[in-house]
């Protein structure tokens, strides 16, 4: 219950000083020196916050789709031939810094938003891949036997069993996924990305403490709610699951 | 008989033939002027050699089913395909002229892309036992060292960056070696007797593992920028610190900052680690007479080695990623050249800080696993 109720605090508190940062310029004026503003307000950080939240759940949405297809293909019996392959991508690729591909799509895409949604795009490929692959790959013999002795379709074990079974295993990958990508998105200010990254950049730049710790802070508690929600959703999956 | 193609096959020789028709190498008469784009068969003389040798292992790829056969041909054409790199930049340089650059395009990438993947593909394949796995990563680095010694690749705008400042790179390299192997170091000091005493007490392990999640969802921008205050404000409150090297500015912040992120996946794998040893084992060592402390080396660490390994796997290739935004607040590292070359959109400088990157990380990557799984072997 102690979780629950830090929660419901933290959420309070974020809305709090989303909805009016100034208010809350008493608690960070001790980290600014020499009469430095207290609060960031170059640009209005709801709205920082917003675009953000948009461009992870981009880039976890386009993640996702693109994995789950490419799992479910890998583990049906035309595409069995790329298995061995497509684990190997997935083991090489989680080791590629997400900074360096970042810095990478930069002559590609621009400055913008868009070597961030890349870098976060491939680096969110690689949970849900790996998850999916094992929720699909792991179903008890017994459970995919009996499906194909009730005589189901190739399509409609994969839609009626297969994914609703291996729905948690795929959810936590997404999980894992948006949660990195909200720290990890913070980084594409550096190439201009409209992200909660320009607050700290803005307090590393001016040695201004108190921007980096709300930058920080506002990421930081998104990511521990978003966390919570979807290990929510996970035990609900599971527990549908378990009857199905 | 037609051969049956092999399938994987079709994907490397898409992506390998788009890689032969488009532009190998950028060119550009000096560093500001917009580039000019050269496909492979222009790009040299000769070019049309290489050209075959890389459409040859592309079909190999196609045809061939023998592993070792497809193993030689990828080797080849990625062979090809750097050469071709190097014939380009000192074909295309008029000599004495120091402002030209020669810069690799999207073919190059496309093609080096395609062939790595075969030879991915065919080491798969092969299955080789763990002894020649090692020899093959050695082999590797090798290559790739030999041929950056061996100026092939000098008239490269990359190289020609490095060979610009190399004191500084071989400074900034070892300061990232620093970072993420120093902080791995420390968070295996402080991270192992956690993980060890919350074994123990069963009763601290919601708090202290609370603790450490809390810590890892901190941005790691904000993270490094919250340690520069904090160690800038003990230097100067205690002297003594400030003399053991305790400073806001430098590596110092970082280093910390990094092992901060480190700790969870020490202690929590060792929290694992220990608890799926066998209650059978433990006991049968109390049996024998041991104490607790010769039950924890002799018994429980061991069988615990392959998770702890495991945790020490995903710290280092995590940190050696993470170390480049120590760059960002002077704090050193490959990170350095990264946002430097961001700051004056000079690529050749990005590349020299992202690819000596990503490659200490899939190094440090295999090498873990390898390391794993010969404990995995040791332990069984």
């Amino acid at each position: 219950m102690t979780g629950r109720a830090i929660l419901a605090v933290a959420t309070a508190a974020l809305l709090a000083f989303l909805a009016s940062p100034a208010s809350f310029a008493p608690v960070f004026a001790p980290f600014t020196r020499n009469g430095a503003p207290a609060i960031y307000t170059q640009t209005p950080i709801l709205s920082l916050t917003l675009s953000h939240l948009a461009l992870v759940a981009a880039a976890v949405a386009v993640s996702t789709v693109v994995a789950l297809a490419l799992a479910i293909a890998v583990t049906r019996p035309a595409g069995r031939e790329f298995l061995p392959l497509a684990r190997t991508i997935t083991a090489v690729g989680q080791t590629f810094p997400p900074v360096a591909v970042l810095a990478l799509a930069v002559p590609i895409m621009g400055f913008g938003a868009g070597p961030t949604l890349i870098a976060l795009f491939l680096y969110g490929l690689l949970p849900v891949f790996e998850n999916a692959l094992a929720g699909l790959t792991g179903l008890p013999r017994s459970v995919t036997e009996a499906a194909r002795g009730m005589g189901l379709t190739p399509r409609q074990r994969l839609w009626q069993v297969e994914l609703p079974l291996a729905l948690p295993v795929i959810l936590t990958g997404m999980r894992l996924t948006a949660v990195i990508s909200l720290g990890t998105a913070t980084i594409g200010s550096t190439v201009a990305a409209r992200t909660l990254g320009e607050v700290i950049i803005a307090g590393l730049l001016s040695s201004n403490t108190a921007f980096v710790l709300q930058g920080g802070a506002v990421v930081g508690v998104m990511a521990v709610l978003i966390h919570a929600g979807f290990q929510a959703v996970e035990r609900l999956a599971a527990s549908r699951a378990g009857r199905a | 008989m037609i051969p049956r193609i092999d399938r994987p096959g079709i994907l490397f020789a898409v992506i390998g033939g788009a890689g032969l028709a488009l532009p190998l190498v950028q060119f550009k008469a000096n560093r500001i002027v917009a580039g000019e784009g050269l496909a492979l068969p222009a790009a040299l003389p000769l070019g049309w050699v290489a050209t075959v040798v890389i459409a040859a292992a592309l079909a190999a790829g196609l045809i061939l089913r023998a592993p070792w056969l497809r193993l030689g041909a990828a080797v080849l054409g990625l062979g090809a395909t750097v050469s071709a790199l190097g014939g380009a930049a000192t074909a295309l340089t008029p000599p004495d002229d120091t402002l030209a650059r020669v810069a690799p395009a999207s073919g190059f990438w496309l093609m080096m892309l395609a062939l790595s993947l075969m030879t991915a593909d065919a080491l798969t394949r092969l299955r080789p036992p763990l002894a020649l796995r090692w020899l093959l990563l050695g082999a590797a680095i090798a290559a790739v060292a030999g041929v950056l010694s061996s100026g092939m690749l000098d008239g490269i705008s990359v190289m020609r960056e490095y060979a610009a400042r190399q004191d500084m790179f071989l400074r900034e390299a070892s300061s990232h070696l620093v970072l993420a192997f120093g902080s791995l170091a420390l968070a295996l000091l402080a991270g192992l007797p956690v993980g060890v005493a919350i074994h123990q007490r069963a009763a601290w392990r919601g708090p202290v593992l609370s603790a450490l999640n809390v810590m890892q969802t901190i941005p790691s921008l904000a993270l490094f920028g919250i340690m520069i205050p904090i160690f800038g404000w003990i230097a100067a409150t205690w002297p003594a610190a400030a003399a053991a090297g305790v400073s806001g500015i430098g590596i110092f912040p970082a280093l910390v900052a990094l092992f901060l992120y480190s700790l969870l996946p020490v202690v929590a794998n060792t929290l694992t680690g220990l608890s799926a040893v066998d209650p059978a084992a433990t006991e049968a060592a109390r049996g024998l007479g041991m104490t607790r402390p010769q039950v924890m080396t002799r018994v429980l660490v061991p069988l615990a080695l392959p998770v702890l390994l495991a945790a020490i796997r995903i710290v280092l290739v995590q940190n050696i990623g993470l170390a480049v935004i120590a760059g960002l607040i002077g704090g050193g590292g490959f990170g350095t050249f990264v946002f430097q070359g961001l700051n004056q959109t000079a690529m050749d400088l990005v590349l020299l800080g992202a690819l000596p990157t990503i490659s200490l990380a899939l190094v440090a990557g295999i090498a873990m696993d390898l390391t794993v799984e010969a404990s995995h072997k040791g332990a069984a």
